[in-house]
């Protein structure tokens, strides 16, 4: 019909260019993209990127490996925990380092609760592009939630700063696993509550259904992951394909749908938030007693306390900032499911206190490659709401 | 599938000389030549049995100053065979030119915008690329800031902010 409509014989038409961004509420961030135009039309769409760059893997090459960690949550600040989770494995696999039990749960715990408030404010974010001003409200509501829960046991409200090599900065703080129940308690509900508002919302799915299709063949090809690759009928979960932290002892689904287009990728996320909450509460039954950190002197930094009553702590930590930890030669890649899909980090090696070369994987950057090709022969306006579904976060496109 | 029928399938096809292999903790990696780099993608990814259908990335290491200077990295997953390889590919500058590879965006379309970023950022060539423009760096910038021998800081020289 679109096509129908912009080629009408007594219509004069020309093709038209337009500069979406860089400066444009729907990128969030600053993204911008060459459109051609014919009437309403899209043809074709040209992604420019680079607004953001911050030479991230640079940096991170005159970093000791403790320093890059702040470093990582900057690239995705609303999954925050998640990118140094990754960095943190990466380092862990090549110490060959074991991370107690209560460490692991702590980081699951972490994980997800990023997940969901990556998730809330893609919601209410999107809702916001194609028109629905009301989801945004809720969802932020909720995430103030998220954020004080992490500001209470970690300090830092957006970007936590919480995972060390090795374990987690410090023990959770006294009330936290309270009140973490009472946020999973009533989060379903919550999720309900939400669903109301676009699932069913005729407006709602008249824009989205059929909008921005990426059949899986494609999308494999073009190295699309996440919700997105979940979203063309790919039942495709680091979590589960090659469990970390021990996923494999939770109990959740991998929630797929099969339209490929905008709505499927709303429902996949609104499913993926359940989930979130399925593992959070099993994460909170699961906890165990325990070191929070591994016991690995020259490697992974002494708790705290231990600096202030024993010697070797001392020295060790004193070793570890001033020298470094020092890796063995070689490489290695490790990669986790985050909140926008396969999040890795490779990290080469060559014996120093510094990364050789630090490769950041990140999924968004390559999601968004995706755009041009599902953008061909939409309307204008679905553009906005395709570029939204793909959940950009230009810090980690960027880099 | 595990990693030594993947040795092995290779081996035989391409020849076991041409390959080197190295051992990663759980991890496989595979040296091979860079002028047969397209051609043993495009086995990887048609095999019927091996089917690296998904790349992760491409990226570059700068090994300056060592001969061959520059390592190619491409990071590839089969989706339905849950299994992830490394191909490595050493490239280097010589008199006639920059140092270059041929593209595999033919193989894989999300090679388009890695093979972009690797080759402004190391300054390789990759050749048959179809859009061979800057991805993050402004047009006018002639240097490449993943080089080791970029400076950190810079001098008021060297610092290229503007184009020269």
């Amino acid at each position: 019909m679109a096509r129908e409509l912009s080629q009408r014989a007594d219509i004069r038409s020309e093709i038209m260019e337009i500069n979406l961004g860089p400066h444009h509420p729907s990128t969030h961030g600053v993204f911008r993209a060459i459109v051609e135009l014919d009437g309403e039309i899209v043809l074709s769409c040209t992604p420019y990127l680079g607004y953001l760059h911050r030479g991230y893997e640079k940096t991170c090459e005159n970093k000791k490996y403790h320093q890059v960690i702040p470093l990582t949550e900057r690239c995705d600040y609303m999954g925050a925990s998640s990118n140094s989770l990754a960095y943190c494995l990466t380092v862990e696999k090549m110490l060959e380092v074991e991370i107690p039990e209560r460490a692991q749960v702590i980081r699951v715990i972490m994980a997800e609760l990023s997940r969901i408030f990556s998730h809330l404010f893609w919601l209410g974010t999107h809702g916001h592009d194609i028109g629905a001003m009301t989801p945004l409200f809720y969802m932020l509501r909720e995430r103030e939630e998220i954020m004080n829960l992490f500001e209470l046991t970690a300090g830092g409200r957006l970007m936590p700063n919480y995972i060390r090599i090795g374990g987690v900065a410090k023990d959770l703080e006294e009330g936290f696993i309270d009140r973490l129940r009472a946020f999973t308690n009533h989060f379903d509900t919550r999720v309900d509550e939400y669903e109301t508002l676009l699932t069913k919302n005729i407006i709602y799915m008249d824009r989205t259904k059929g909008i921005g299709l990426l059949p899986l063949e494609k999308a494999i090809s073009l190295g699309v992951s996440g919700p997105m690759i979940r979203a063309s009928g790919k039942a495709w979960d680091i979590r589960k394909s090659e469990p970390y932290c021990g996923y494999e002892r939770y109990d959740f689904d991998v929630p797929v749908e099969y339209g490929c287009d905008v709505y499927s990728r709303y429902l996949v996320r609104v499913a993926e938030m359940r989930q979130s909450n399925r593992i959070l509460k099993q994460a909170i039954h699961q906890l165990p007693e325990g070191p929070f950190i591994a016991m690995a002197p020259g490697k992974i930094f002494p708790p705290q306390q231990d600096i202030y009553t024993k010697m070797e702590s001392l020295i060790h930590h004193f070793m570890l900032v001033v020298e470094g930890v020092r890796l063995p030669v070689g490489d290695c890649y490790q990669s986790i499911e985050s909140p926008r899909g396969e999040l890795g980090c490779y990290i080469v090696s060559d014996g120093g206190t510094n990364p050789y070369r630090l490769k950041w994987r990140a999924p968004a950057f390559v999601n968004l490659q995706a755009l041009p090709e599902m953008s061909k022969g939409c309307f204008f306006a679905d553009l906005i709401a395709i570029l939204s579904s793909i959940d950009i976060v230009l810090a980690e496109v960027d880099r | 599938m595990n990693q030594d029928h993947i040795k092995e399938k290779l081996s035989e096809k391409f020849g076991a000389d041409a390959l080197q292999f190295e051992t990663c903790p759980g991890q496989m990696s595979i040296l091979v030549p860079s002028e047969k780099i397209l051609d043993i993608c495009r086995y990887l990814r048609d095999d019927p049995e091996l089917k690296f259908d998904f790349l992760t990335f491409v990226g570059g290491v700068d090994y300056y100053p060592a001969k061959p200077r520059f390592e190619l990295v491409y990071q590839i997953y089969s989706v339905s065979n849950i299994q992830r390889l490394r191909l490595k590919s050493r490239v280097d500058e010589t008199d006639a030119g920059p140092a270059c590879i041929q593209s595999v965006s033919k193989v894989w379309m999300t090679a388009d915008w890695h093979e972009r970023e690797t080759a402004e950022m190391f300054g390789v060539v990759f050749r048959g690329h179809p859009d061979p423009r800057k991805l993050l760096l402004p047009d006018e910038w002639r240097v490449h800031p993943l080089r080791k021998d970029f400076p950190l800081l810079g001098t008021e020289e060297d610092t290229p902010d503007l184009p020269s």
